[in-house]
């Protein structure tokens, strides 16, 4: 008690006196107890972090039902987390309505999509065969989910569903996205007149607009404006909407390179007798795209968020097949929050993971520019 | 050698026949690709017996929309059925940019605590919103509420006619009439003759060093115009009190959980967004100002209110515009929960009409006109904030 007093009242001298108690008491609980508003944010936290402990430990834990079915959760009324939901339906929930017996391709599909991806994070890596990498990837992936070769039987886009169809919805329209991006960026740069005032109409109309109105007119328009006799699959349509609005996105961080990219090097590129694409393949965009490294990594993110959004015109992805698994009549109004605590966890570690990457990345590049131009 | 200069194909070679030459090209690529989809267009349409034009907005709507601020039933129109969902989408837009600036601004602060459990938690609460998708959230925040509150033949009655329920919370309402209307727009004509008056006098203080008290004349300015119209219009004090029925309620204001949801969804979400804009615009106000706030002998506090946190809304405005508007975009994501917004009320409109294009261009062009005002009105705001250079 009276030491608590007595450290308030030390507290309350300004914070650069020369002598200063160094007792190592002092030096730790000052940050929290170092004046009476400090102690009592301290205390509210303390109080709030148990609350919260206290009640995930009991939700997730002791109250939690961990074996049986439907009817020992029903019983349970909501109590704790009905983790056997969980189990009976993780299948459905990571490849949806993908052929039970087949959910070994998928499976493949991922972990092969995942590898490639961490070692393309790699900045030891970093060189021109990624591009084969992704290549090989990207096809054997493309037959292991839709067969027809090797004696794999052929699985319909409409049966493909869950986890990669949401890996494959962002990552092809990120790639895609991103080079329409880099070519409007150019574009809106340009100083011809016609093609830049083009790319800003473009690229500030799609972003005026919400996500979901472009998936909207992606599923309901783009059947009218193909000729007669073709048809588009929705899957195709959604990814085409996402390849666009990413694009649009895109378009505007790399903007924002370009125009970080001293004049000289434009000039230099010039007097060397660099045309406008070679100069901006080997000298503009190589300088533009490393500054914008991070922000990109952020609008991944972001856009590995928002596939979420083609539920809304009917697809299954990895949101919709936990929604579908909640909706399953044995199920229903059993485990209403488990998926979604489930789905959350997998977006979050993917989205964490992500994040940290960009930050290691940004670290990274600014080392690299120690004598950098601010 | 003049005959080569003037051949053809060495104009081809010259910079600016090249340039109107791309930009030739540029346009009449796009031009044609616009005619030829045009053309696709209308002829299915026409193939498959789709009407065309925007007539069906004045053809009556038959169907009923959950929460509306402007009296509409299913016999109105189609297009009063749009206005209803564009006031929604405002409605909640609004109110969710309010509660995402307050919590941003808390959180962004706490985040920058010197008590280092406060600036975990804030860390925590910002990693927690930002790494899981909005569309996530509002599935689960509309599923905890129905499972957490009683279904609405048990409504809690938490105050004295007061219902709070898995239906959503029900309050007692006046029964709004034009008059009332008038009163209210004299109150917020009071709150910006208020604003103009305590401008007018902080700008004369800051001038000449003196200057009277301004909060007797802001506050009659506050009070007086609605008194005024009270007076003039003369509105009916009828509170249209909840009714509990056995099976629903009826009468009162309700709040819907579509609403709650969304709002919470949208609200948090876009506080963490804003927790890390605030966070960064208050460190990019350099530590001597810090130093030179303390040494004129102004306290914690003041420094953040009058020192740090102005030069910080320079930072601060262009970040926080983009997130406003998509705040405001990502309302759209309404259809999905059930809240009657502009794209849910448009989309119930193309199922019933089959004409979808000018469903689609219709919230489209609202979405792009709204955005448009909304960035013009935020740089006008940052020009007026902006360090004025010599």
């Amino acid at each position: 008690m009276t030491d608590t007093a007595q450290l308030n009242t030390l507290a309350s001298i300004p914070d650069e006196r020369p002598t200063r108690p160094t007792s190592s008491w002092y030096a730790l609980l000052k940050p929290y107890i170092g004046s009476p508003f400090n102690a009592v944010v301290t205390f509210a936290c303390l109080w709030l972090i148990y609350r919260l402990v206290t009640g995930a430990w009991g939700w997730l834990v002791t109250r939690a039902i961990l074996e049986g079915g439907p009817q020992t959760c029903k019983a349970a009324a909501g109590a704790g987390a009905c983790w056997p939901f969980l189990a009976a339906k993780l299948r459905f929930m990571i490849f949806g309505f993908y052929p039970y017996d087949e959910h070994w391709r998928p499976a493949i599909a991922v972990l092969l999509f995942l590898g490639a991806m961490v070692y393309s994070m790699i900045p030891r890596f970093w060189s021109r065969r990624l591009l084969w990498l992704w290549l090989a990837v990207v096809v054997t992936c493309g037959v292991l989910m839709y067969g027809g070769l090797f004696g794999l039987s052929v699985v319909n886009t409409t049966n493909w569903g869950g986890l990669p169809l949401s890996f494959m919805l962002s990552s092809v329209g990120l790639a895609f996205g991103f080079v329409l991006g880099v070519l409007l960026a150019l574009a809106r740069s340009s100083k011809l007149p016609a093609i830049q005032v083009i790319a800003v109409v473009f690229i500030e109309m799609v972003r005026g607009v919400p996500l979901v109105s472009i998936l909207f007119m992606a599923s309901v328009m783009l059947p009218l404006f193909m000729p007669d006799g073709v048809t588009i699959d929705k899957l195709l349509r959604a990814q085409v909407a996402i390849i666009i609005f990413a694009g649009a996105y895109i378009a505007e961080t790399v903007r924002g390179g370009l125009q970080a990219v001293p004049k000289g090097q434009h000039e230099a590129a010039a007097s060397l007798g660099l045309g406008y694409w070679l100069s901006m393949r080997k000298i503009v965009l190589p300088q533009a795209l490393k500054i914008v490294i991070p922000p990109l990594v952020n609008i991944f993110i972001g856009f590995f968020q928002d596939t979420t959004l083609v539920t809304i015109i009917g697809l299954l992805d990895f949101l919709d097949t936990v929604r579908s698994a909640m909706r399953d009549p044995v199920w229903q109004g059993i485990a209403v929050l488990e998926g979604y605590i489930f789905a959350a966890l997998v977006y979050a570690v993917f989205s964490y993971g992500m994040g940290s990457y960009s930050r290691f990345i940004e670290r990274r590049l600014k080392t690299d520019h120690s004598h950098g131009r601010h | 050698m003049a005959t080569s200069d003037s051949s053809p194909v060495r104009l081809l070679y010259d910079v600016r026949v090249r340039a109107v030459l791309y930009q030739v090209v540029a346009v009449a690529l796009v031009v044609g690709i616009g005619f030829y989809l045009f053309g696709t267009v209308s002829r299915k349409l026409a193939d498959q017996n789709i009407a065309t034009g925007f007539d069906y907005l004045s053809r009556p709507a038959g169907f009923v929309i959950s929460q509306s601020f402007i009296s509409y039933d299913s016999g109105n129109t189609y297009g009063r059925a749009i206005l209803v969902g564009l006031l929604n989408t405002v409605w909640v837009s609004v109110f969710a940019v309010a509660l995402s600036s307050v919590l941003g601004l808390v959180v962004g602060i706490a985040r920058l605590s010197r008590n280092p459990l406060l600036s975990t938690l804030a860390l925590l609460y910002v990693e927690a919103l930002r790494n899981v998708p909005l569309l996530l959230y509002l599935f689960l925040w509309y599923a905890l509420i129905v499972a957490v509150f009683p279904p609405v033949r048990e409504a809690w009655q938490i105050l004295p006619d007061v219902f709070l329920s898995n239906g959503g919370l029900i309050v007692p309402s006046l029964r709004w009439s034009s008059a009332h209307t008038g009163v209210l727009v004299a109150a917020v004509l009071g709150i910006v003759l208020a604003c103009f008056i305590a401008s007018a006098f902080r700008r004369k203080r800051v001038a000449t060093g003196q200057g009277r008290m301004a909060w007797p004349y802001v506050l009659l300015a506050l009070v007086i115009p609605p008194l005024l119209a009270m007076l003039v219009f003369q509105p009916d004090m009828v509170v249209n009190w909840p009714e509990k029925g056995r099976f629903r309620i009826t009468g009162g204001l309700q709040v819907t959980p579509e609403f709650t949801a969304l709002l919470v969804g949208l609200g948090l979400s876009a506080s963490a967004g804003i927790a890390e804009i605030v966070r960064a615009g208050i460190l990019s106000v350099g530590r001597g100002q810090w130093e030179a706030a303390r040494a004129v002998g102004l306290h914690d506090r003041q420094t953040m209110r009058l020192v740090v946190l102005p030069q910080a809304l320079r930072v601060i405005i262009p970040p926080l515009t983009s997130s406003y508007l998509s705040t405001f975009k990502n309302s759209s994501l309404a259809i999905a929960i059930g809240y009657p917004d502009l794209v849910m009320v448009s989309n119930t409109t193309m199922n019933q009409t089959g004409q979808a294009i000018e469903g689609i261009a219709i919230f489209m062009l609202v979405y792009l006109g709204m955005s448009i005002t909304i960035s013009m009105l935020m740089n006008w705001y940052n020009a007026r904030v902006a360090l004025v250079e010599r």
